[in-house]
């Protein structure tokens, strides 16, 4: 181990860290906005309602993330409105949008499907004693159904969040520079690859522990009432 | 019957690898799997350790970093042990062992808390009945244990299964011919992408459809000795 390479490329690291940081976040983000409301379609008991959400996870959990990221980034460059819409907005050349697009379909299908799997098992006296009070659909969706809902799908979620990082890795395949990204370009410059990735895998391994570490704070918070009792 | 300019015979072929790459990294996986779930109940603290190291650094490690570490670093390593011992030739590490590898040391460790989880749902009885026969701990293990485990571990076996058939898709990257590198190389030849990649997600959606079928039929035949409402 050469750790001279290490800290000489430690500024290229830190950029990686910061621009994985952004897109796993963004993309998490508009993710949860897009999930909350599919999760509520999914489970509808209309067909034309929940179907085509259906559709959406089944396609998008079914197939690869980087299939994804290639299709979009490829595929949609050879569409003739793309190819014109690109001549006026300049922006739509970086990479960046087209990962960020992937990544979010991608969580909001999975994502839709925890919180799905967390509404469902609502326990219908809940949804029975709202309705007794007075409560409209939307009324007791927000009041009742919702927050128990989150609370269920917390644990699963901190999954989805852990693998969103890891798939984040794919990034670097379309020319941008994530963690994995520097540690490629680190690879082919000193071809040091033990300090190159073993490198990226400490940065990944202290994200991993963060997220571990913040969900654990929220759970302590959100899931005070499931707290072992407390003998005198 | 898939034709797209010619190179349809091309992606069936990487459809192939990615198959064989998925099923011997399975094989792998469930063996790790199987020996980290059984060194974590073994009570020995060694052999603890060791499992709890392995599944910690697999589940915070991306698995393209692991991927292009032990492809580059293996390179690396292997050619600095043969000069060691006084072999002169460059050795060139196969993609095809080194991506299936990879992949079933990755998987292994999700499998192995799996197998944990179900080997902790079959009831001691039984394995004190075995026992109580005069089996020995093999045949405990063989005849009793693995059969009875199966129904537990299947949710989350599929689960896994499905994940790693997706995970596969990554060796493009260390140049193994799969279908997503047969697709870009169609692609580029082509300049007409989308077809091409679009075709590979769809061969991903078949498969997933199809495991989930054979998932749901495995799932109602070890079940079978079970009582359902």
């Amino acid at each position: 181990m050469d750790f001279s390479i290490i800290v000489e490329s430690l500024p290229e690291y830190l950029d990686g860290a910061w621009l994985t940081v952004q897109l796993v976040s963004f993309s998490l983000f508009i993710g949860l906005l897009l999930a909350v409301p599919f999760a509520i379609m999914r489970s509808s008991n209309k067909l034309f309602v929940s179907g085509p959400v259906w559709l959406f996870t089944y396609c998008f959990r079914g197939t690869p993330l980087l299939v994804q990221m290639f299709l979009f980034y490829y595929g949609l460059g050879q569409l003739e409105l793309v190819k014109e819409l690109s001549e006026t907005w300049k922006f739509l050349h970086n990479a960046y949008w087209y990962a960020l697009l992937a990544f979010t379909l991608n969580t909001a299908a999975y994502t839709t499907e925890i919180i799905r799997g967390s509404i469902v098992a609502t326990p219908f006296g809940e949804i029975e004693a709202a309705r007794a009070c007075g409560m409209s659909r939307s009324l007791v969706l927000q009041r009742v159904v919702l927050p128990s809902a989150f609370r269920r799908a917390l644990p699963a979620y901190s999954n989805e969040v852990i693998f969103m990082l890891h798939g984040s890795t794919v990034a670097s395949l379309i020319t941008l520079v994530d963690i994995t990204g520097a540690a490629r370009v680190i690879n082919s410059r000193f071809y040091s690859p033990y300090e190159a990735f073993l490198t990226a895998a400490a940065f990944y391994m202290a994200l991993t522990f963060l997220i571990v570490w913040g969900f654990k704070q929220l759970e302590k918070r959100w899931h005070a009432h499931l707290k072992p009792r407390e003998t005198n | 019957m898939l034709d797209l300019q010619g190179y349809g015979p091309s992606i069936i072929d990487g459809a192939r690898l990615t198959i064989s790459v998925a099923l011997i990294s399975l094989l792998i996986a469930m063996a790790l799997g199987l020996i980290t779930a059984l060194a974590k109940l073994s009570g020995r603290r060694p052999a603890i350790i060791a499992a709890t190291v392995y599944t910690t650094i697999i589940r915070g490690v991306p698995d393209l970093v692991l991927m292009l570490l032990i492809f580059f670093g293996g390179q690396v390593l292997v050619n600095d042990l043969a000069t060691m011992v006084g072999y002169e030739d460059y050795i060139d590490i196969n993609p095809f062992i080194a991506g299936s590898v990879t992949i079933g040391f990755i998987f292994g460790a999700y499998m192995g808390e799996t197998f944990r989880g179900a080997i902790l749902a079959v009831p001691v009885g039984l394995l004190e009945a075995g026992a109580a026969y005069g089996m020995t701990r093999r045949q405990v293990l063989l005849r009793i244990l693995i059969p009875q485990m199966m129904r537990h571990a299947l949710p989350g076996f599929g689960n896994n299964w499905l994940v790693l058939m997706k995970t596969t898709a990554l060796v493009s990257v260390i140049g193994l011919e799969d279908m997503v590198r047969k697709a870009g190389l169609a692609a580029g030849a082509t300049r007409e992408p989308f077809p091409f990649y679009f075709t590979v997600a769809l061969i991903f959606l078949a498969l997933t459809t199809l495991s989930i079928l054979a998932l749901r039929w495995a799932e109602k035949h070890y079940s079978a000795g079970v009582r359902q409402a």
